[in-house]
């Protein structure tokens, strides 16, 4: 058993992530840049959870976009009240409420939007009611021993509820344009260069909390059952564990991440939307954490970069091969390399680096098993 | 009288959203048939399975043109024609996609989701270039056109009436393939006990790849029906996809009858609930009954006893 957090591999691996979006990112890209980078980062929170969640747990959610949405709109809410100050509604026929409400004929704040006006509320509400809501879910599924492909189907209908509502209640939620026009922070300007670079580094040192906190859930006596759990759950509930327990946690954890990554995404970009909630973002999710390596923390960092990189860059020169390239991507990454990017370090660069320093070849890690043993299975 | 409403209004109004109902029901029937096949029968989440169905639909709309521009005499009939085609093509689509790659995933569900997921942009994406972004309609027979008067208030469209109809053939015969026919007496014993099946001789790779093809090919007479009722664009299966997953874990996943009584009873709760509230509202309620019922009740409605 490892009793340290990190292995010196694992040290030099976060080192290097950390340098990058540090130093590297800020140092070499004009605020403009860094702010895309920086939204690229929001994403990486929701894959970090995945990898625990999916990765680790086997549990494969296709709606860790309601979570990333509810985190985003709850700041969201909070951003936009702060903006529809009196003062500056003073030309709608009520003042004071968000200009879509008005537009919509809503005349007074609904109760629920109330409490939002406090910041410490809003912030706890950031994490407190995605997590709720994970609860409920995970509660509702595992306790029934839901799991498997059930799971991931009722994920996604929920996803698709979720962004059907918002869409329909125009006048409590700013429907399909969601909640635009967001100003201040606390009186802070946050559309300005100095912002969104300020921002672009707590939405950085975030990250990397969540990928030491991840860690440690990995390492810990948890991390070891959520894999044999994943492997064979019965096992673990004959050996007198309580799987559905920890189902849930790991479920509300992942949910937790991906809360933060859509709060800074609002704070980042400066608006939110269904477009972020629904079925289509939900498993483009998941893509970023199957790119990177599903067993690999760092990988979903890499994988979310990449592969938004990859469509934002593809989406400005050939639109119409995106979804190509999308499409094969999905299919590739469960049919030639299963375990991302990272297996792919692990099989060809780590050997010949290996090679280079003439050493013995560390020995195969243990994560790259599971996969594999599936495989056999299947054959 | 019923708010505004008199008594033989609001129950003409009833019957009106109900036949409403029963048209989005033979969609969802005609979609979560070929759905249940795979995913009851195998196991197999495809979420390309709207796009088979949108392949359907294309082959009937080039049909439709082909023989409107080189056969006229043949239009009142175009139909039949390309009903046939479009599940010959999508079958035949389905058991090379099965070939490909579906069977090298057998074993790991989850991971059959994410590259079918993967397929189905693909194709989506193919579609928009191939046929274009815009959304194309068929044109229908006389014969189809027009609708009945059952009473003064209610009328029924006669391509609704000829889907349903449709609908219920396609039932009987995949009912009949599956409980009668040797063949799917030899699915049904690869879904309850495959190393048992082989050990007495059936195939089960070929009826795998056989019963995908059926799917499949279900889907493509669906979509070739859906154009009767609608317009068809590369994003049309999409939208349906959520919705027929739905149908068929609510029906009980390996329950063909179980597909059709939650297909009946979704279309006609939707359906019935559009005209007391926003069409969004209905839809979404209609969504939260079914999860909260599947919450408390997992294996759905209809529930095939079998031993493990």
């Amino acid at each position: 058993m490892n009793t340290t957090l990190y292995t010196r591999r694992e040290w030099i691996a976060l080192a290097i992530v950390a340098a990058l979006i540090l130093i590297v990112f800020p140092v070499t890209m004009d605020v403009f840049r860094l702010n895309l980078v920086g939204k690229y980062l929001t994403y990486a929170f929701v894959a970090v959870g995945l990898v625990l969640c999916w990765g680790h747990g086997g549990i494969l959610s296709l709606g860790q976009g309601i979570f990333f949405g509810l985190g985003g709109y709850c700041m969201a809410m909070f951003l936009k009240l702060e903006a529809s100050s009196p003062e500056n509604t003073a030309i709608q026929s009520t003042p004071g409420i968000p200009d879509f409400m008005d537009w919509n004929q809503v005349t007074e704040l609904p109760f629920w939007w109330v409490p939002f006006k406090s910041f410490p509320f809003a912030a706890a509400a950031v994490i407190l009611v995605p997590v709720v809501f994970a609860y409920v879910i995970g509660a509702a599924m595992f306790k029934r021993r839901v799991g498997g492909v059930y799971f991931a189907i009722i994920t996604q209908a929920i996803a698709a509820i979720l962004t059907i509502l918002i869409i329909g209640q125009q006048g409590y939620t700013g429907g399909v344009n969601g909640i635009t026009d967001l100003r201040t922070l606390l009186g802070w300007d946050i559309r300005t260069d100095s912002a969104k670079f300020i921002l672009y580094f707590v939405n950085a040192v975030l990250l990397i909390a969540v990928l030491v906190l991840g860690q440690m859930v990995r390492m810990s006596k948890f991390g070891r059952l959520l894999i044999a759990m994943r492997d064979k759950e019965d096992r673990v509930r004959f050996s007198g564990y309580s799987v559905a327990d920890f189902k849930i946690f790991i479920f509300c954890l992942a949910a937790a991440f991906s809360a933060i990554g859509g709060a800074m995404f609002t704070l980042q970009v400066g608006f939110m939307s269904p477009s972020f909630v629904g079925i289509v973002p939900s498993i483009e999710m998941v893509i970023f954490a199957a790119v990177g390596g599903r067993l690999s923390l760092f990988g979903a960092v890499y994988g979310a970069l990449i592969v938004n990189w990859a469509k934002t860059s593809f989406s400005e020169t050939f639109p119409e091969l995106w979804l190509f390239a999308m499409g094969g991507l999905f299919i590739a990454v469960v049919m030639a390399f299963p375990n991302g990017l990272a297996g792919l370090y692990r099989s060809h660069v780590e050997p010949f680096l290996a090679k280079l320093t003439r050493k013995s070849p560390p020995s195969p890690a243990p994560d790259t098993a599971p996969v594999e043993a599936v495989k056999l299975a299947a054959e | 009288m019923i708010g505004d409403y008199t008594l033989l209004e609001f129950s003409s109004i009833l019957a009106m959203q109900g036949f409403a109902g029963l048209i989005l029901f033979s969609v969802f029937v005609l979609m979560a048939l070929g759905l249940a096949i795979i995913f009851g029968q195998m196991g197999v989440i495809n979420m390309a399975h709207g796009e088979f169905m949108i392949l359907g639909a294309y082959v009937t709309w080039l049909c439709s043109g082909l023989v409107t521009a080189y056969a006229p005499a043949l239009f009142p009939a175009y139909f039949f024609i390309a009903m046939a085609l479009a599940f010959i093509v999508t079958g035949a689509l389905g058991i090379l996609v099965e070939w490909a790659m579906i069977r090298h995933l057998y074993r790991r569900p989850l991971d059959t989701l994410l590259a079918t997921w993967g397929l189905s942009l693909i194709l989506q994406q193919l579609y928009r270039s191939v046929f274009g972004a815009r959304e194309v309609g068929v044109s229908l027979p006389d014969w189809m056109m027009g609708s009945f008067a059952l009473t003064d208030i209610i009328e029924v469209p006669i391509n609704g009436i000829f889907v349903m109809a449709l609908t219920m053939l396609i039932s009987l015969a995949v009912f009949l393939l599956m409980f009668r026919s040797r063949w799917g007496k030899q699915v049904r014993a690869v879904v309850q006990n495959r190393a048992m099946a082989g050990a007495v001789g059936i195939n089960t790779k070929k009826v795998d790849r056989l019963t995908f093809g059926l799917g499949c090919g279900v889907a493509g007479v669906a979509g070739s029906a859906f154009t009767m009722i609608g317009s068809t664009g590369p994003t049309a299966g999409q939208l349906y996809i959520v919705d027929t997953f739905l149908v068929v874990v609510f029906g009980g996943a390996a329950s063909l009858l179980g597909t059709i009584a939650s297909a009946f009873t979704i279309s006609q709760a939707q359906s019935t609930m559009e005209f007391f509230m926003s069409g969004s509202m209905a839809k979404v309620l209609t969504l939260l009954t079914v999860v909260g019922i599947l919450m408390l009740r997992p294996e759905g409605l209809f529930t095939l006893k079998m031993r493990r």
